[in-house]
């Protein structure tokens, strides 16, 4: 009986000390979840989700304190996306889904206040005081925020055209049979 | 002797129809009354335009130099005008336009100077480099720029060179009569493509519907005293597919992460061999290519068209008939419906078909999949199409690349078998380039990412360092303020011992005055003794030196990456410079209002440093 329990003991004692161990040694950094699930956002760092950019916004979904429909440049797409990982329901987006965009300096109106410089969160707009600013559209997110701190409203989103490099091949069209 | 052929799996037996253009030798396509070169005719980065409109340009003159080594140059196909560099139609599924030389032929056709190589005398990489600027890309119709193919795997040696002459492709005769008409041209580039590669073999493949190319083929080798063997394949689509024609010629299979060099082989075209002989042994580049016209038309035949000329006016040669309702670009299988016959002729235009209604039915209306497996049989690459067609429909992109879909070459083979007929290849493009969207976005998030992290450490470093310099500037005050009150003290106490004149003239004004000074603490106090009037003046110099200073830097920065603006640009930079220059007087008394208001500009975030 003593026997028993001493093994018993010594067993938990020995089990213990090694998850312990184990916890302390194979620790994760950070929470892999919050990487996951902004992976999934679009790095806008738009914060039209309310949250001051993707990552407080990751955070926030996976300490359940946000809605996964929030983030309008992800579009239902990322909504899907978000709830396949989550094990949540899909809904509908708050806001309405756009196509991307990038933003335009009309370069004539520009009186290179340095505003939009600040106020862009991927440094996609170069320039410098009293000079022309303009924006590197291949690194430009399409984020709007440069849009309202700008006094001469020189800046407008417009829609990424169609080029010959971002061109898609169409789902095929399905031609229902005909009923005779 | 006949070398042991290998088959490969699948493939299909369709028509060949090719029997209707090969009845005429190649015609040599009249000059057209404009020119619409493409600049991007090849994979890789599109080519920079090196003219503008108005300039003259001779015959064979470079028009976009390549950028980068993953591209090739085009050229001037005749001696003309430029009559602009615009966004006109391309030769494309999509009907987008695409950056195009625009060229007015004055009709002399004049070569600029040719200077003709042996490539035999010069460093391969002076070959390679030659090639790429002579524009010469896979003229199969994949248009990959030769020469970035021709280096050879740093481990294994080069065994076999296959060249491929079997256009499997129905309708398609075009490497057929070149063949047969420019064999000796083309056994002669082959040294080239060898004597780089280093290859020990060389196998020329030819299906074997076409005897009368074989034959040629044969004696120009058997003339030039070469050891390369040419080998009739049984004819089968697509056995002109680079790597079943090599599973074919040398029974090796080319596994799917890994390229043909890997595996000590390379395959080039025939046309692309003939291109690459007459630019490196004539000096003339890609101007030209032969195209096969043929379809619905009264006079089908093979033409040597200048690249850039519209395709209405190439099948306008071949007169088509009263019924032709739409074009193809490319064969039967893999081709696609032209947007519009504005479209010029570019590199990979090996094939123009007119069809009518009659001659390819419209597709019937697309049946359930029954699962038959038909196209899995047929797959040359021996993946399931269903399985993949399944997938892609359902947008289910993750499970297309379990079922490697970039494997698919787009042959078509399992559209053609297949009983209810599915579309199968328009999914697995459609799947293809919906992946390639998404990577390239999720690229573009992570740039972002990277960026916006940057941008926040860098503006926490920012603030750091401002803490901590006004910091140290209080500190300074406070130690200034400290040290001036002991001065105080000592030349009280040194009034006091009878020796005043020497105190005061140590500690200079500011304790003279009684009053501890706030200037500021690290500028350079001046060493002799000054009234308040003199530090003002030297303030202003203080800054009248710094705008000097900045000025001088802002002008040794030379503008840089502007070296290959386009002349539209130029002119734009040179207009702003000219109104920029206009009242300098102006811009002077407003950088003397700014200094004197202190500068009241806010604040600019210092980009350079990152």
């Amino acid at each position: 009986m003593i026997i028993t329990l001493a093994i018993m003991a010594l067993g938990a004692v020995v089990l213990g000390a090694a998850l312990g161990y184990a916890s302390i040694k194979f620790r994760v950094e950070g929470d892999p979840l919050v990487e996951k699930i902004e992976a999934i956002l679009p790095q806008t760092q738009c914060g039209q989700c309310g949250y001051p950019g993707c990552k407080p916004y990751a955070t926030a979904i996976s300490a359940g304190e946000a809605e996964i429909n929030l983030c309008p440049p992800g579009g239902m797409d990322g909504v899907r996306k978000l709830a396949d990982l989550l094990g949540r329901e899909v809904k509908p987006l708050e806001a309405e889904e756009k196509p991307r965009q990038v933003a335009i300096i009309d370069e004539q109106t520009c009186i290179g206040c340095t505003l939009c410089i600040q106020a862009c969160p991927v440094d996609a707009i170069v320039g410098a005081a009293k000079q022309m600013h303009t924006i590197i559209e291949p690194l430009c997110t399409g984020c709007e925020l440069c849009v309202k701190p700008c006094p001469v409203e020189c800046i407008s989103m417009q829609p990424i055209a169609e080029k010959l490099d971002n061109w898609k091949w169409k789902y095929p069209v399905i031609e229902i049979k005909r009923a005779a | 002797m006949l070398p042991r052929l290998f088959s490969f799996k699948g493939g299909v037996k369709p028509q060949t129809h090719k029997a209707s253009s090969v009845q005429l030798p190649i015609g040599q396509a009249p000059l057209p009354a404009r020119l619409y070169v493409p600049l991007h005719q090849s994979i890789g980065g599109q080519p920079n335009p090196l003219v503008e409109a108005g300039d003259r340009v001779g015959k064979g003159q470079l028009i976009g130099g390549a950028d980068g080594w993953m591209s090739a140059a085009v050229h001037a196909p005749t001696s003309g005008t430029v009559l602009a560099v615009e966004d006109h139609l391309a030769a494309h599924p999509s009907g987008l336009p695409t950056l195009t030389v625009v060229l007015e032929p004055d009709g002399r056709d004049e070569w600029v100077e040719r200077t003709p190589v042996d490539h035999r005398r010069l460093a391969p990489e002076r070959v390679r480099e030659l090639l790429r600027d002579a524009g010469v890309v896979g003229l199969g119709g994949a248009v990959f720029p030769s020469h970035a193919k021709l280096t050879a795997a740093e481990t294994v040696p080069v065994d076999e060179l296959v060249i491929n002459g079997a256009e499997c492709e129905p309708y398609m005769s075009c490497d057929d009569l070149l063949m047969r008409e420019r064999s000796d041209e083309i056994v002669r580039g082959i040294a080239i493509f060898r004597d780089l590669l280093a290859a020990r073999r060389v196998l020329i493949g030819i299906e074997d519907n076409k005897p009368e190319a074989v034959l040629a083929m044969q004696q120009a080798v058997a003339q030039l005293g070469e050891d390369y063997q040419v080998v009739a394949v049984p004819t089968r689509y697509p056995a002109g597919g680079a790597k079943q024609l090599i599973r074919v010629l040398t029974g090796k299979e080319v596994p799917a992460s890994k390229r043909s060099t890997d595996l000590g082989v390379q395959c080039f075209n025939v046309a692309t061999v003939y291109t690459a002989w007459r630019a490196l042994a004539c000096g003339e580049p890609v101007i030209s290519r032969i195209v096969t016209l043929t379809g619905n038309l009264e006079q089908p035949r093979n033409w040597e068209v200048r690249l850039g000329t519209p395709l209405r006016e190439l099948v306008a040669l071949g007169k088509p008939k009263a019924d032709t309702n739409r074009y193809l670009m490319g064969g039967p299988m893999m081709g696609f419906e032209l947007p519009s016959l504005d479209a010029p002729v570019v590199k990979a235009t090996n094939c123009v078909i007119a069809a009518s209604p009659t001659m390819f039915p419209p597709n019937p209306p697309e049946m359930p999949c029954i699962r038959c497996g038909a196209c899995a049989e047929v797959c040359p690459h021996e993946l399931q199409p269903f399985e993949l067609y399944w997938f892609a429909r359902a947008r289910n992109f993750g499970k297309t690349q379990e079922y490697h879909i970039f494997d698919c070459i787009e042959c078509g083979c399992c559209s053609y078998v297949c009983p209810s007929h599915i579309p199968l290849v328009q999914y697995f493009r459609f799947a293809k380039s919906e992946i390639w969207s998404r990577e390239r976005d999720k690229n573009a998030a992570d740039a972002a990412k990277a960026r916006f992290e940057l941008r926040n450490a860098r503006e926490e470093r920012e603030q750091a360092e401002k803490a901590e310099r006004l910091a140290r500037a209080a500190a300074a005050r406070a130690a200034d303020k400290k040290a001036a009150a002991t001065a105080a003290v000592a030349a009280a106490a040194a009034a006091e011992s009878g020796a005043p004149a020497t105190a005061v003239a140590a500690t200079g004004p500011t304790a003279a005055a009684g009053s501890p000074i706030s200037a500021p603490a690290n500028a350079p106090r001046p060493a002799t003794p000054a009234t308040a009037g003199d530090a003002e003046a030297i303030k202003k110099a203080t800054i009248v030196a710094a705008m000097e200073r900045a000025r001088a830097q802002r002008e040794a920065v030379q503008p840089k990456n502007t070296e290959q603006l386009s002349s539209e640009q130029k002119r734009q930079i040179a207009a702003v410079e000219a109104r920029r220059a206009a009242p300098p007087a102006r811009a002077e008394a407003q950088a003397t209002s700014a200094a004197a208001a202190g500068s009241s500009l806010p604040e600019t975030p210092d980009r350079t440093g990152d």
